[in-house]
């Protein structure tokens, strides 16, 4: 068994490593081919399952053991969502491995969150024998066909001397332009027979024109909407931290004094403590910017691709505004909101040239507004949720404790549910690439799968998982891996023994009918325990902050289970097809 | 607002890849556009392969379908225009009992008014090929339909724009980089 230590160890021998695979040609098998390309790539860790299509990488994986670490998840869909939080935490692109039909299906519902998400996957799957196909083998299954929707590119191996190419197409399409999962499936005849192996790294595909070029004339039309607008609202996506543009959307902001808010998975990309930070957009986002969204003159919208979730209904979305829209993603454009200005490329080089077009500028009272609206959440929500009198306990206010003790340092990985919309809405975050959440498929069961690859990605992170107890048992065969790894995950369950926000709907829009929402949960304290994982249950306030402290200050990982009041809602609310102005409080 | 709803020609070129006519029908079926036709084939230039698909859509849904099928990675490039901007055909074939021929002699008369050829001719069929607009394969295929029709079939639109598509100088692009 490996420690987690050991990890920037092996990241200085892989990247020693890398040159000389690089240089020489060599005969060997497919199988290790597989492993020194993936190790040519950089890649230090990988999650998977094994199975009879893909055991011979497996036995190579066993061979190379200290160059590359392979992690056991429990089930496939944990490796593809760990894989998919090693990723979001890192930049950098996660690789998951299963075995042919069942493993490599598990692996699906990951790439589909990885899809929508925008995050670099390369996903490899063995298959059967090449002469096998298409005839209803064992363990065979039209992987290539099933994933096809869900990634940005796949393709089958059935040559050993393709498979250097194969993997290192793979890697470039995963992580360049507007990233996304790639799927190799490759058989088990090209796994075993032999190939000259000498790794190149794809440079380019010449039907692939990942980032198109920026438009001077479209940022100059964008900075002079900018420069003359008197309610300028900008909202940004993720694609600034995929652009890794944090520092730029920061100067542009502070130069135009524009009040800026974010998606959900935006989140992190400015620090929660921002003056010009005015919140979330959204579902369940801030009071303040969805009202102000039909107030603007202006919307700048910076690498977001103006969801449903975040536009509600689009008949009534800033028809008053003029739309500026920086996407890497040419098909964004005009897809949802018509543009006036759109503004192609890469977040980084575009929101640079818009700053030097820009004036300084500041926008006082249009941001008091901001600031009006926001006392006025604070007093009908926030203060309830934070600072609770009622006796139950509030998600609001554990992550409120949270926060404190981890100074808003924390990585979050949040699951899907009511808690995922308080810890977006609550956690403080000082550092970018901090929210790490399902936000487009909405995938119960993400966060504890996630949360261990994002703490082994970036072990000198605090990570703290925040799960709703129904969530948590969609993946909770993921406990084995955080115990056999040791990854030093802090799993926070917020228990309200109800699929929370099904039932929120159920109560606002079903009257009341709790249909198939009610939860009897097991004794989530002994199963943690099980897997020696140590634990505690709070059912009191007076008992939280001790827990909180105890939780974060542990060096191994650590379980915790809030048992908070059962039939609570989330809001703000926009109701589904509503107006973002029609936000409600209550 | 409702737009009007056109006949575009869509024109994609791609790289010669199994999997790409799935990825690029499922971009339709997602949205619930029907395909009236599909045809794929060889392009002007080695390797590359083009498709040209029929849809009844909207100006705006014509831009996104064409965006969508542009961000995959194996499409070069890819197109929409209308009839009016492409040249445009179809082909299609008839399978006729050869005893026609001599018994009904007006079925000679509609064959060479309608711009056909005959394949061939055996003791028991005959088969006559046509290509052109939908129309004139309609109106052929209600005529001889008065006498019998052992097969009909009707390729899917293939079509040329009259403008000119820069494929060549994109690729060589890519080759200088
Ligand atoms: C895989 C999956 N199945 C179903 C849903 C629909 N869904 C969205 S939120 C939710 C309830 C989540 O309950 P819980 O995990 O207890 O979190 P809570 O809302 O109570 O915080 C459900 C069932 C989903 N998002 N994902």
């Amino acid at each position: 068994m490996r420690k987690s230590q050991n990890i920037e160890d092996m990241k200085t021998q892989t990247i020693n490593n890398k040159q000389d695979v690089a240089n020489k040609t060599e005969r060997i098998t497919g199988s290790e081919a597989i492993v020194k390309s993936l190790i040519a790539e950089g890649v230090d860790i990988l999650y998977g399952y094994p199975g009879g299509a893909i055991m011979p990488v497996y036995d190579e994986l066993y061979k190379f053991q200290d160059q590359i670490h392979h992690v056991l998840t429990r089930h496939e869909q944990g490796a593809a969502h760990a894989a998919q939080g090693y990723a979001r935490i890192s930049g950098k692109v996660g690789v998951a491995m299963a075995t042919s039909g069942p493993g490599a299906t598990n692996l699906i519902t990951g790439i589909a969150d990885a899809q929508i998400d925008s995050t670099p996957l390369v996903c490899i799957t063995g298959q059967v024998f090449s002469h096998l196909l298409g005839s209803d083998a064992f363990q065979e299954t039209d992987i290539v066909g099933i994933s096809t929707p869900v990634t940005k590119w796949n393709c089958q191996v059935t040559k050993a001397e393709d498979i250097p190419q194969a993997i290192a197409k793979a890697f470039y399409i995963a992580k360049s332009g507007r990233p996304g999962p790639v799927l190799v499936d490759i058989t088990k005849d090209a796994q075993v027979s032999e190939l000259d192996f000498k790794y190149e790294k794809c440079k380019g595909v010449r039907s692939y024109y990942p980032i198109p070029k920026t438009n001077q004339k479209s940022v100059d039309a964008a900075a002079e909407l900018i420069n003359n607008a008197k309610k300028p609202l900008i909202v940004w996506g993720q694609g600034v931290i995929l652009g890794q543009a944090e520092e730029e959307l920061k100067a542009v902001i502070e130069k135009s004094g524009t009040p800026a808010a974010w998606t959900i998975l935006g989140a992190s990309a400015l620090p929660t403590s921002h003056p010009l930070n005015v919140g979330m957009v959204g579902m369940h986002g801030n009071y303040a910017p969805n009202k102000l969204t039909n107030e603007c003159d202006v919307l700048i919208a910076i690498g977001m691709r103006f969801d449903d979730r975040v536009t509600g209904s689009l008949d009534t979305y800033a028809k008053q505004a003029k739309i500026i829209h920086f996407d890497i993603d040419p098909a964004e454009i005009d897809k949802n909101v018509k543009t006036d200005v759109a503004v192609l490329g890469n977040s980084k080089e575009s929101l640079a040239m818009l700053f030097d077009a820009l004036n300084e500028n500041t926008h006082e009272s249009w941001l008091q507004e901001f600031k009006d609206l926001y006392d006025i959440e604070f007093e009908k929500v926030i203060n309830d949720d934070i600072n609770p009198t009622k006796e139950g306990l509030t998600m609001g206010e554990v992550l409120k404790q949270i926060n404190i003790e981890s100074k808003g340092n924390a990585a979050i990985v949040s699951d899907v549910g009511q808690h995922q919309m308080i810890a977006c809405r609550y956690a403080d975050f000082n550092v970018t690439k901090s929210n790490i959440t399902s936000g487009g498929l909405g995938t119960m069961g993400f966060a504890l799968p996630a949360a261990i690859g994002a703490k082994m990605a970036a072990p000198e992170r605090e990570v703290v998982a925040i799960i709703g107890d129904g969530g948590y048992q969609m993946n909770i065969q993921e406990l084995g891996t955080i115990f056999q790894q040791k990854a030093a995950v802090k799993i926070v369950v917020l228990n309200n023994e109800f699929l929370g926000m099904v039932r929120q709907w159920q109560q606002l829009f079903f009257d009341k009918r709790y249909a198939s929402t009610e939860m009897t949960n097991p004794n989530f304290v002994a199963i943690a325990e099980g897997y020696y994982i140590k634990a505690r249950k709070v059912t009191k306030r007076d008992e939280l902050e001790d827990a909180v402290k105890e939780m974060m200050a542990s060096k191994e990982s650590y379980f915790l289970e809030v048992c908070v009041e059962k039939e609570d809602n989330v809001f703000p609310m926009i109701p589904s097809g509503a107006s973002v102005s029609d936000i409600r409080l209550s | 607002m409702s737009e009007d709803i056109k006949t575009f020609t869509i024109s994609v070129y791609t790289e010669n890849n199994i999997g790409l006519l799935n990825r690029i029908s499922a971009i339709f079926q997602r949205r619930h556009i029907n395909i009236e036709s599909l045809t794929t084939s060889q392009s002007e230039i080695d390797g590359v392969n083009r498709f040209v698909i029929v849809v009844n859509i909207t100006e705006t849904n014509a831009i996104k379908i064409v965006k969508q099928i542009e961000k995959q990675v194996e499409t070069i490039r890819a197109y929409y225009h209308t009839d009016e901007e492409t040249i445009f055909t179809e082909s299609c074939m008839f399978k006729i009992k050869s005893e026609l021929l001599f018994d009904e002699p007006q079925i000679q008369n509609i064959i060479k008014e309608s711009d056909s050829n005959i394949v061939t001719v055996n003791k028991q069929f005959f088969v006559l090929e046509k290509s052109g607009r939908r129309h004139e394969i309609e109106s052929l295929r209600r005529d001889l339909n008065v006498f019998g029709i052992m097969q009909f079939v009707r390729s899917g639109r293939i079509a040329v724009t009259k403008d000119e598509m820069k494929i060549t100088e994109m690729l060589s692009a890519f080759n200088n980089q």
